[in-house]
């Protein structure tokens, strides 16, 4: 060999490198912006990304975050109080047996892709609910309709098979969400609703763009260009905070770092409602927590206010059952089991379960981490030994716990609105309550006058407290932190969307 | 030349039989339903069975495998199972990031470490290389994750000077893409280049023993030019065998630099695929890696015969 050879080999090297730079040049990632924020447009920090946008085909709060009142709209839809309130129905009639409802539309509402509105595309977004193209779970809270038709274009006549109050409450979720007859073949990535936003991009991995429409039907938003930005780490979110790269982490999951912003002025702190419990929950239908007194024995062990401060640094609301304050049949049940360990050892001599040995599987979250050691310490003083399993979230523990229900003890937030139904009126239910003594009741209150439907269900509720069904924690909050000079932010996660529309900068 | 090309395509499409039947395998041992994790927790029993029918789960696991192996060899990485979008376009984006990003730490780790790694070896008798010796030692034991949470703490949210993560391809803002690249490329680099020094220094150390640097020196060069002119290149074969172990290792690696500054790589998107049970996706990144790996071993091994003459009839 020579010394051409030698450089050639070494022109060979330097010609791969170069390949290899060249490949990485051109459009590598792609941007996410927000230094200096204009007045129309805002960057928001959020955690847990969704994979795809299609909540019909596709399980995870992060969906109906994002696209719920933004790009979809529902005939009605629920505001900040829990309330119900209309949306694309400007009003409707009910009739007196409560099996029919007759909605009147808003005229001169269009889709993104400029179709118009009708009652037509409300009779197929009902009857897709119930089709096989929904494969989301939440389906059946369509199964009560029997028939949806289109009197005209602005007159919707739905009909129930039995009455429901649930139901309309349901329509203001993401099963009520309108589509567009011609505009459903790529809701992964190009949904089309009659909301004020479109979605421009999505950056899977980064972030997420929504532009305001300049032809949407109701007020236009202050705000036309929204980012929403995903970090998978608490700190890094706030430090994008502190550091202008964005205007507002929304449903901050690291309540520690809360206390550098409230001290600053610059910012301000929202501690927001939600739907989410954390609910340790207990497998009714293995031992120990087959006996209702074991059951009863953990309720009395913890000091749920001493969780609340160990494990989220005081942010949270005790609420004694699975039911925020913002659901109608709400009562504050935080009385029925008071701390008291005493009290607690009794149950277990009387079960006959002193020097009980768990097993407590903790997904790998980080409340629930939190969560698990304060509740540990607390069962050990009434002679529980948990010992703590970490599952894999959501993979190994959706396989283990939820599916197979191999488990003795476990906690999870549980963030579904109207949730206390689906996680205890269901025997299968890796819950296993015996529902022997509710599910009449439930049925006869959701077919009640709302009066009734109140009362019955608060019937419910404390049925299911007094048999010890699981534990309520606490009411998961809402941290929001934001520039001070952000207005009209909706802080309480009391539906699954981040409602955007209201927001607006004060100068 | 034709003839280690040919064996480095064997070795590669041996490597990545193995390496793809392995990690099949495993993926699908690992606890947790695709279905499920796609469906969540309302997910009803017809629906998971559709959804399995849909993407081909319920097949044997031979079929699938086949499938998947069909679909590489004609450059196809299949759909998505979580996201249900073609992969390639996914995971080409996220190679590109990982590259910058681990290409310019590992520049940014040469220009420092090599003339550091020089003085340390030439000064070992002096304090000066003795306290360069002991920073280089201090930067191996700290983790480049510390040392990019310490710089968005400095340089993001106290002075200001750098974003504190995210990431702007350079084709739509060349400027902001520099500037954000700032500080992973240190984080990432600096780390790299205290292990490296270490390297060029007992590799210079070694080569100054040598009777050749001593005939050099006897003709009247000094110590520097002696090692310039005749030591680097000798010097160069250890220091390129740790810079390609080390570049194999970052391009996973530097997962933990993605996640602490937000930068969509390919690590990240390995650690997110696995989370959600998007089997192809990780079987892809993993025969992506692979062609990686065995590309910079190729790219080393030319380097070798570059450096060293006697190496070329060797192989």
């Amino acid at each position: 060999m020579n010394a051409r050879t030698s450089r050639r080999a070494l022109a060979t090297t330097a010609a791969a490198a170069a390949a290899v730079l060249a490949l990485s040049a051109c459009s590598a990632g792609s941007s996410s912006g927000g230094s200096d924020t204009p007045s129309d447009a805002i960057v928001i920090g959020l955690t847990g990304e969704p994979v795809n946008l299609d909540f019909t085909t596709t399980s995870g709060a992060a969906i109906p975050q994002v696209v719920m009142n933004n790009v979809y709209e529902g005939l009605v839809t629920i505001d900040q109080e829990g309330e119900l309130q209309p949306q694309l129905a400007e009003s409707w009639e009910v009739s007196e047996d409560g099996t029919v409802y007759d909605f009147a539309l808003h005229d001169e509402v269009t889709f993104s892709d400029g179709e118009d509105f009708t009652a037509a595309d409300a009779v197929f977004s009902i009857e897709r609910v119930q089709s096989d193209a929904w494969l989301n779970g939440t389906k059946s809270k369509m199964d009560v309709v029997a028939s949806a038709e289109a009197v005209s274009d602005t007159e919707l006549r739905v009909t129930l098979s039995r009455p429901s109050n649930a139901w309309l409450f349901d329509m203001g979720t993401y099963v009520g969400a309108m589509f567009s007859e011609t505009g459903v073949d790529d809701l992964a990535t190009t949904p089309i609703g009659t909301g004020p936003y479109t979605v421009e991009s999505f950056v899977s991995g980064d972030r997420i763009t929504l532009a305001g429409r300049d032809d949407y039907w109701g007020e236009e938003p202050d705000i036309t260009d929204v980012t929403l930005r995903y970090f998978a780490d608490a700190v890094a979110s706030t430090n994008a905070l502190r550091s202008g790269d964005i205007d507002m982490v929304y449903n901050m999951q690291a309540p520690d770092l809360m206390g550098q912003f409230e001290s600053d002025d610059a910012f301000q702190v929202i501690e927001g409602t939600s739907n989410g419990e954390i609910l340790l929950s207990m497998n009714n239908r293995v031992a120990p927590f087959d006996d209702v007194r074991v059951r009863q024995a953990v309720m009395y062990a913890i000091d749920r206010q001493a969780v609340i401060d160990a494990a989220w640094a005081g942010y949270g609301t005790e609420i004694g059952a699975m039911v925020p304050p913002t659901d109608p049949y709400y009562e504050d049940l935080t009385d029925m089991y008071p701390y008291d360990p005493e009290k607690a050892r009794e149950l277990l001599a009387e079960a006959g379960a002193e020097d009980l040995s768990i097993t407590f599987d903790v997904p790998t979250r980080p409340y629930a981490t939190a969560v698990s050691e304060i509740v540990v310490s607390q069962l050990a003083e009434v002679g529980i030994d948990a010992s703590i399993q970490s599952s894999e979230f959501p993979a190994v523990w959706l396989d283990k716990v939820f599916t197979q229900a191999d488990y003795q003890m476990s906690v999870i937030l549980a963030v579904e609105a109207r949730d206390v139904l689906a996680t205890f009126n269901n025997p299968d239910y890796y819950i296993g309550y015996d529902n022997s003594k509710i599910a009449d009741q439930v049925i006869a209150a959701d077919s009640g006058t709302p009066e009734e439907y109140v009362s019955g269900m608060q019937e419910v509720v404390r049925t299911i407290s007094e048999d010890a069904a699981s534990d309520v924690l606490f009411l998961f909050p809402n941290l929001v932190v934001a520039d001070a000079d952000l207005d009209g932010i909706a802080a309480n996660a009391v539906t699954e969307s981040l409602i955007l529309s209201g927001l607006t900068w004060s100068d | 030349m034709a003839r280690r090309l040919l064996s480095s395509l064997g070795q590669f499409l041996a490597t990545l039989l193995v390496a793809t039947a392995l990690i099949f395998v495993m993926l699908r041992v690992m606890p947790g339903d695709p279905a499920v994790v796609a469906l969540g927790i309302n997910a009803t029993p017809e629906a998971l069975a559709q959804w399995r029918a849909e993407y081909g789960t319920d097949q044997s696991l031979a079929l699938q495998y086949l499938q998947w192996m069909g679909g590489l060899v004609r450059g196809d990485f299949g759909t998505s199972y979580v996201t249900s979008q073609d992969l390639s376009p996914l995971i080409v984006d996220r190679v590109q990031v990982t590259l910058i990003l681990v290409g310019l730490s590992m520049l940014l780790a040469l220009l420092v470490a090599v003339p550091l790694g020089m003085l340390a070896a030439i000064r070992h008798q002096h304090p000066s290389g003795v306290v360069l010796s002991g920073i280089s030692q201090v930067g191996v034991a700290v983790p480049n994750f510390l040392v990019g949470v310490l710089l968005v703490a400095v340089f993001a949210v106290h002075l200001g000077w750098f974003p504190s993560g995210g990431w702007v391809a350079p084709a739509d803002d060349p400027v902001e893409f520099a500037r954000r690249l700032v500080l992973p490329v240190i984080a990432l680099g600096s780390v790299q280049a205290a292990i490296i020094t270490r390297y060029v220094r007992s590799a210079v150390l070694e080569i100054m023993r040598e009777d050749f640097l001593r005939t050099a020196r006897a003709k009247g060069l000094t110590k520097g030019a002696a090692l310039v002119r005749h030591g680097l290149r000798n010097a160069g074969v250890p220091v390129v065998t740790i810079v390609g172990v080390q570049l194999a290792a970052m391009l996973i690696g530097s997962v933990v630099i993605e996640r602490v500054f937000v930068i969509p790589g390919l690590g990240s998107l390995l650690v997110d695929s696995v989370g959600n049970r998007d089997l192809l996706a990780v079987q892809a990144i993993v025969a992506v890696l692979v062609l990686l790996v065995i590309l910079i071993n190729f790219l080393v091994d030319l380097a070798y015969t570059v450096l060293d003459p006697r190496l070329r009839k060797a192989a």
